[in-house]
């Protein structure tokens, strides 16, 4: 298990193509392993050549690969009671900062300018503010015009479900694989404490009746999808007291109509974001609140772990928002794909990624065939790729992995203030970091200085950056053996 | 016996603009305006009017 370290910080930053072929050619493939798929083992061939790029679906490939949103459909025929639509949606997108809505056009410009820009862009995404399958006509120009273009795109649609059932059909013809319906409840009872009102059938339903209509268009969406070979993920947003048990129930009902996987998000309720539940005080989860509940929810439909409540219109890696890059003001009017960075893109990652899950199964292998009943909290700073490649200071979250008997499994992330600023460490920062690493165990990182190091240790957190640029998992696994009296695997890398 | 738009409250979804039977509502300028000759209140279409029934801001399409 030894290959060369491609950079792919070096494809993904904006540089000129010939700089680009020649890192791609630099890092000739080595490794006995190379060509090997890909594949975590749960899932069958067919759905795995579906999932393999887009970064929502597939945690492995969210190393990978960019997801863009183009918020093009902001009429919304649903009224929750999370959502203050003054500013944005609050399920899809942060609170708060309003997006930059788009026509079809503008947003075909956007998404050929990114394209150009983010050779890890694999996925193009509807969500928000408001729902496209109520707005369609503007999420079917959008659709289809940035497929003629830009064919092997993969589009993506979220959507309240209400509207659903109506265009299911041209979401095949379309060939859009990946539908995200929001679903929140089975119990109309429920869905009347989050849903205030919907728009259907040309009038207004409140209450009772609105949640049992909601409910019963949701479930015939998801089984239309199903039927179609439609990938979908149910997202329900976990609110404390009036969902949060019921959800147990919920994926119980969407796994048994074939969804293929299951994020639960915890409620964003901000007073200041003007929402029904922010002003009434309606708290959202707690970090661990969440996980307990996810944790329960092991066993149904595949859960989601790297959710990173993302914008309507973020641009990028999850975990990272290039929005701001690409604001229409900063877009030419005029733009022309060019597919070469992508490409190259693609033959890189196809070879890194052969290496990566070969050394990860491994990894996964010996920590599963150890019998050990020890549990591991370690957090790892990165910036893709799957390794430990970013610096303790310049990191803005790190990733949560756990490590047991069951393997080796991301289980969440803690957003945090970047420490590091103009090459000076902010101590009130650290002490942040500090909190926000709650239960961590160990911290792993490319680099980091001897002060935060310190600091770090003497508030009880370990940190070490004798791991950085492996493969997170290896790492894992070397402590993991380390901390548990095992015998550790060659390191590689 | 017309609708009108308070444009200071609207968020600009257009949802009303696509559900209005009468095509009355246009995006003019920086905000969408009802035209009154057009404006039917949906008598004889609807129950309740269109544009008052879809908008998410309570007391935003209301009577002229």
């Amino acid at each position: 298990m030894s290959s060369p370290m491609i950079s792919l910080k070096s494809l993904t930053s904006t540089t000129t193509m010939n700089q680009l072929l020649a890192t791609a050619k630099s890092g000739a493939c080595a490794s006995s392993s190379c060509g090997s798929p890909a594949k975590p083992e749960d899932v069958d061939s067919a759905t795995w050549e579906k999932i393999k790029d887009h970064p929502c679906y597939s945690e492995e490939a969210h190393h990978y690969f960019a997801r863009m949103h183009v918020a093009v459909a902001p009429a919304c025929n649903i009224q929750c009671n999370y959502c203050n639509r003054k500013y944005d949606c609050a399920n899809e997108s942060r609170p708060g900062v309003v997006s930059e809505r788009l026509t079809p056009d503008q947003a075909l410009r956007k998404v050929i300018a990114v394209a150009n820009e983010v050779p890890q862009l694999s996925v193009l995404g509807i969500a928000g503010p408001g729902d496209g399958c109520y707005d369609w006509k503007k999420t079917k120009a959008t659709f289809e015009r940035v497929a003629s273009e830009i064919p092997d795109i993969k589009l993506c649609l979220s959507t309240n479900g209400l509207a659903l059932p109506d265009h299911v059909d041209e979401l095949a013809d379309m060939n859009v694989d990946h539908v995200t319906i929001t679903i929140n409840m089975v119990d109309p009872e429920i869905g009347a404490k989050i849903y205030p009102w919907i728009f259907h059938d040309h009038r207004r339903f409140t209450g009772l009746e609105a949640a049992k209509i909601l409910h019963e268009r949701q479930m015939l969406g998801l089984e239309m999808l199903t039927a179609r070979g439609i990938l979908t993920k149910i997202n329900s947003v976990m609110i404390p007291g009036v969902n949060d048990e019921h959800l147990v129930e919920v994926n119980k009902w969407v796994k048994e109509r074939g969804a293929f996987l299951h994020n639960v998000m915890p409620l964003i309720s901000d007073p200041v974001h003007g929402t029904y539940y922010g002003l009434t005080g309606q708290r959202g989860p707690r970090a661990v609140e969440l996980k307990t509940l996810q944790d329960r929810l092991d066993g149904g439909a595949r859960l989601m772990r790297h959710c990173r409540q993302c914008r309507a219109d973020a641009v990028g890696l999850l975990g990272e928002d290039r929005g701001q890059e690409f604001t229409l003001d900063r877009i030419p009017g005029e733009v022309r794909y060019d597919a070469s960075k992508r490409e190259t893109y693609r033959e890189v990652v196809a070879r890194e990624r052969g290496d990566h899950v070969t050394a990860k199964s491994e990894a996964i292998g010996m920590v599963k065939a150890a019998g050990s009943s020890g549990l591991l909290l370690v957090a790892v700073a990165t910036k893709g790729g799957g390794r430990i490649n970013e610096h303790f200071g310049h990191a803005k979250e790190f990733q949560v992995y756990e490590a047991s008997a069951i393997g080796i499994n991301l289980v969440g992330h803690r957003k945090v203030e970047q420490y590091c600023r103009g090459g000076w460490g902010e101590e009130s920062t650290l002490d942040d970091v500090i909190a926000a690493l709650e239960g961590i165990d160990i911290l792993l990182c490319a680099k980091i200085g001897d002060c935060p190091k310190d600091q770090l240790t003497e508030a009880g957190v370990r940190v070490t950056d004798d791991y950085g640029y492996d493969y997170i998992e290896t790492a894992v696994s070397a402590l993991y053996a380390a901390e548990f009296g095992l015998e550790p695997l060659a390191a590689t890398a | 016996m017309a609708f009108r738009i308070i444009a200071s409250q609207c968020t600009q979804c257009g949802a009303c603009e696509f559900e209005c039977p009468s095509g009355a509502i246009k995006f003019k300028g920086e905000a969408y305006v009802i035209d009154p000759e057009k404006c039917t209140e949906c008598k004889g279409e609807f129950e309740l009017q269109q544009c008052a029934s879809v908008c998410p801001v309570p007391k935003t399409c209301i009577p002229a």
